[in-house]
């Protein structure tokens, strides 16, 4: 090596100044950006919901009055304490009848599987407030189908069920929400190999001692996790409260926002009042994280991985038949009375032809002032919220899972941080932040996509993710080597392995955000009204079978997007687990 | 002249030195291996080769150009260079033949010429006829053809390969390292490969540069690694071998008892007195019932363990008067009992003191 030392220190000197140029990655620009983002997204609502809290209306002076106003009455105080009671009692009727369905599904020979998914896809897909409208043309105490069918076989006075009390308002959550906990369980279910089962038969135990004492126990983190979702997903929820609980004079901690939120609206109170539901939320998302986290406990071993369903014998189609009933009640019997009273001149009577109209839909369709333009809200709003939160997400994720910039994780951090916050608590910092001046946003289009956009950024932002993670990185480095630039790299390998799942994450995100309610209806003006709210207005308006048919429209779209999704994404594409 | 030189790059993760001050350079058409157990930094050296890491200190130049010193990183897309992965990284959205025009059509060729060396490679790496496949479709062994013809047909200024058959079943892992030396010899493209396994870096390579703990233990042919290691973690991770603590006195080199002149032994002669370490390998030692005739350094020992391999026997012999425990193999037809007496005898040529 006597001879290099002149030629290459020049080629250094010149070569480091032009390298060092274009090592100015534009990708420092667009971290610096995202940052940006995500602050105006997530952190300054957050933290302007906590300074309000702290400030005197007007003045802006510090106090703790408003914690006082919030807390001063125990008329409060009984909401906060029966949101935990319905969360527990939803949660525990979810995890009945989701894990046996789980088991079967995962485990057995039970007949007719595709069934209990449709069942499962069909109640994830339903939309809360329309599970509990239906609900109360079945379980009305007076008229509903089922009391009404109660006394005429008994001849009775009391119902046999009262949909308007604190159970009744479990019961509708547990039944709209126990997807949750199903997929949680059956996929910690799938990676459990028959052998684990197979051990303990060896050993002398039968199939039913193996399930109790080997399978449930190795997923008992994935079913504290359902369960830890579900309670969290019940005392967030605002649309069932509503609907059944102030009818009931049943109060929680959302309707109670919701009360506070009329005129006058006492946002500083609402802010203070909404702490105890961030900080539960928050805490129990860590413990979650927790619980699955622990990773040694389901064995995730790809080898000796064979699995043999399990031979229930006659037992399968008592199986079945939990799962048939769940259905039933679930998806089956609401929609069916739902759509009986969207075609009917008065839902009390039933299926007769002289009870069949098409004037709710005629009346919705042609008529109704806002019906229209609340699907078009609907549509737009949801569509331009889940692109941006698919935009967003994509780079946030590939910066970080690249390793691009140091402190990456912050971005990611940020980006999921919307998934502790309960909607109706983001919606109310989104109010505190942006409604007034300087802003200004009240009533428009604008702040309803915002806070679309940072509420379900975390769902984009996992399914972006396993995207990304999913295409190795060298993928990307064989191309660069070959002569292609970072730029063109993603354009030719990375892009097209990836735009499958990211169409997938689209339409999760906009159909999600398309039945919305919890965060719209404290947003919205009296323009910018969406799908959701406006079947809100028509609920407070006592209307069933308008009700009923505007419900209709709302699935009609919904499960367009559906249908364009299992097209494009897969069939299951809605109940894969990130 | 050479063409790829690394003259002290060094890279570090913190106080941890994962490159540490390596200098190697390779000669045109020369095929080198970077070998040594995982963590070694042979990988993070390859990656600063092609640029996708930035070295702390130290360069690397090609044909006398710096192409990565610290701050001056030429990107990887500007090197000329190619390189086959771990992953083999064959993109799955593109068929075999566009997979390996994907470089040539980044270099503007005219689209005839593309698709005539696309299959001419093909044809080199036995895949002409599936060039309209897509990678789902290919058996491992397949992708890494495609591999293979994807970084040899834009006829690199230097081939780089990470552990390209860690992924292959065993007798595909043979035919493949064969097939990688053949190509080699019928293109002679400077090539560094990156494996932990000796046996594939002795059939591939020209010379071998063993690694260990960030730094460059030793570069040599592979069969003067065999013979003459230098250092006491090349004699033990390049094939087996009996570590002795000897002693250099006088110009003679002595342990349990016999001695030979430090002149026979390589790497002796130079080297100061004191306490040494010598390399002994067992297929060096002769096993005998009755002591043998001739001059050759000789010991007496009992059989105290054995072990049947199929091409050898691996007996652990206990020499007399010391608490030597040697290892040393015999043919198969050479049986000894556990507990037999022997005779040991060395050959000081085929030792080496190690440090």
């Amino acid at each position: 090596m006597s001879e290099a030392p002149a030629l290459p220190r020049a080629a250094a000197a010149r070569g480091g100044l032009s390298n060092r140029l274009a090592r100015i990655e534009p990708v420092m620009l667009l971290w610096i950006a995202l940052i940006a983002i995500l602050l105006f997204l997530v952190a300054f609502p957050l933290g302007k919901l906590l300074v309000v809290s702290f400030e005197t209306r007007g003045t802006g002076a510090f106090t703790l009055s408003n914690y006082v106003s919030a807390y001063g009455r125990s008329r409060y105080v009984d909401a906060l304490v029966n949101s935990l009671l319905l969360g527990l009692i939803s949660a525990t009727m979810a995890v009945v009848m989701a894990v046996p369905m789980a088991w079967a599904v995962s485990r057995t020979d039970m007949p007719f599987k595709g069934l209990t998914w449709a069942v499962v896809l069909g109640a994830f897909i339903l939309p809360p407030y329309l599970s509990a409208v239906g609900w109360i043309l079945l379980a009305g105490p007076n008229s509903g189908f089922l009391n009404l069918a109660w006394r005429g076989l008994t001849g009775l006075e009391e119902p046999l069920f009262n949909v308007y009390s604190f159970n009744g308002m479990a019961l509708v959550i547990a039944l709209n929400a126990f997807p949750l906990v199903f997929i949680f369980v059956k996929s910690a279910l799938d990676l459990v190999s028959s052998e684990m089962e197979d051990a303990a038969n060896i050993l002398g135990a039968g199939t039913w001692t193996a399930m109790r004492k080997v399978s449930l126990p190795l997923v008992w983190p994935a079913i504290m996790a359902g369960f830890i979702i579900v309670f969290l997903e019940a005392i967030a929820l605002f649309g069932t409260p509503a609907i059944i609980g102030i009818p009931a004079r049943i109060n929680v901690v959302t309707t109670q926002l919701w009360q506070f939120f009329e005129y006058p609206v006492r946002v500083e109170v609402a802010a203070a009042y909404a702490m105890p539901l961030l900080l539960i939320t928050a805490g129990m998302i860590v413990v979650q994280r927790l619980l699955l986290a622990r990773k040694g406990f389901v064995s995730q071993t790809g080898k000796g991985g064979e699995r043999r369903p399990i031979k229930l014998g006659p037992w399968r189609w008592v199986v079945f038949g939990w799962c048939a009933l769940v259905g039933l009640m679930a998806v089956v019997a609401p929609l069916f009375v739902l759509l009986q009273a969207s075609f009917a001149k008065a839902w009390g009577r039933g299926l007769a032809w002289d009870n069949l109209t098409f004037a709710n839909y005629y009346l919705l369709l042609f008529e109704h002032e806002m019906a229209m333009t609340s699907i078009w809200n609907t549509i737009w709003f949801s569509a331009v919220a889940a692109t941006a939160a698919v935009f967003i997400a994509l780079l946030v994720a590939y910066i970080v899972n690249r390793k691009l910039v140091p402190f990456g994780d912050a971005l990611g951090f940020l980006a999921m941080a919307p998934f502790v916050i309960p909607g109706i608590v983001m919606a109310i910092g989104f109010y505190a932040a942006y409604a007034s001046p300087p802003f200004a946003l009240y009533g428009t289009a604008a702040i309803i996509i915002l806070a679309f956009t940072a509420r379900f950024l975390p769902i984009a932002y996992a399914n972006s993710s396993s995207a990304i993670r999913a295409v190795h990185p060298e993928m990307e480095e064989a191309a660069r080597i070959l002569g292609s630039g970072r730029l063109h790299a993603i354009r030719m390998v990375t892009a097209p392995l990836v735009r499958k799942s990211l169409l997938g994450g689209w339409l999760i995100v906009f159909i999600v955000a398309s039945r919305e309610l919890s965060a719209a209806i404290f947003l919205v003006g009296p323009r910018t009204r969406t799908m959701s709210v406006l079947l809100y207005d028509l609920s407070e308006a006592g209307n069933f079978e308008v009700l009923a048919a505007f419900g209709g429209l709302l699935l009609v779209v919904t499960m367009v997007f559906v249908g364009i999704g299992m097209k494009l994404a897969g069939r299951d594409f809605m109940l894969r687990r990130n | 002249m050479s063409r790829l030189s690394i003259q002290g790059l060094t890279k570090a993760y913190g106080p941890n030195r994962v490159v540490d001050s390596i200098d190697l350079t390779l000669a045109e058409g020369e095929f080198v291996s970077l070998l040594g157990p995982s963590g070694c930094g042979k990988t993070t050296t390859l990656r600063m080769i092609a640029g996708f890491v930035d070295p702390n200190e130290g360069s690397i130049s090609l044909n006398g150009q710096v192409i990565s010193a610290p701050g001056a990183v030429l990107p990887p897309e500007k090197r000329g260079m190619s390189m086959i992965f771990q992953s083999y990284a064959i993109w799955p959205n593109m068929t075999v033949a566009e997979n390996v025009g994907f470089g040539l059509k980044l270099r503007k060729l005219p689209g005839a010429e593309i698709k005539q060396r696309v299959m001419q490679i093909l044809e080199v790496v036995q895949m002409g006829h599936l060039a309209a496949r897509y990678p789902a479709e290919l058996s491992g062994g397949q992708q890494q053809r495609v591999a293979l013809a994807r970084a040899i047909v834009v006829k690199p200024a230097v081939l780089l390969l990470d552990e390209p058959l860690s992924n292959l079943d065993a007798n595909l892992r043979e035919e493949m390292r064969f097939e990688i030396r053949r190509l080699h010899d019928e293109f002679r493209i400077t090539t560094v490969y990156v494996t932990h396994d000796q046996s594939e870096a002795m059939a591939t390579s020209d010379r071998i540069a063993v690694m260990n703990a960030g730094r460059i233990e030793q570069v040599d042919a592979p069969h003067l690694l065999y013979t003459r290691p230098r250092t006491r973690f090349v004699a033990g991770f390049i094939g087996r071998t009996n570590l002795l603590p000897a002693k250099l006195r006088n110009g003679e080199v002595g342990f349990g008892g016999i001695s030979m002149q430090a002149g026979q032994v390589p790497g002796a002669d130079a080297a100061a007195g004191g306490d040494i370490l010598v390399s002994v390998r067992p297929q060096s030692i002769g096993l005998h019932r009755e002591r043998p005739a001739g001059s050759a350094p000789m010991l007496a020992g009992v059989v105290s363990q054995r072990t049947f391999l199929g091409e050898t026997w691996d007996y652990v012999v206990t020499a007399q008067g010391s608490d030597l425990r040697l290892r040393a193999t015999a043919p198969p037809l050479q049986i000894h009992e556990v507990g037999e007496p022997v005779w040991l005898a060395f050959d000081p040529q085929q030792m080496a003191m190690v440090v």
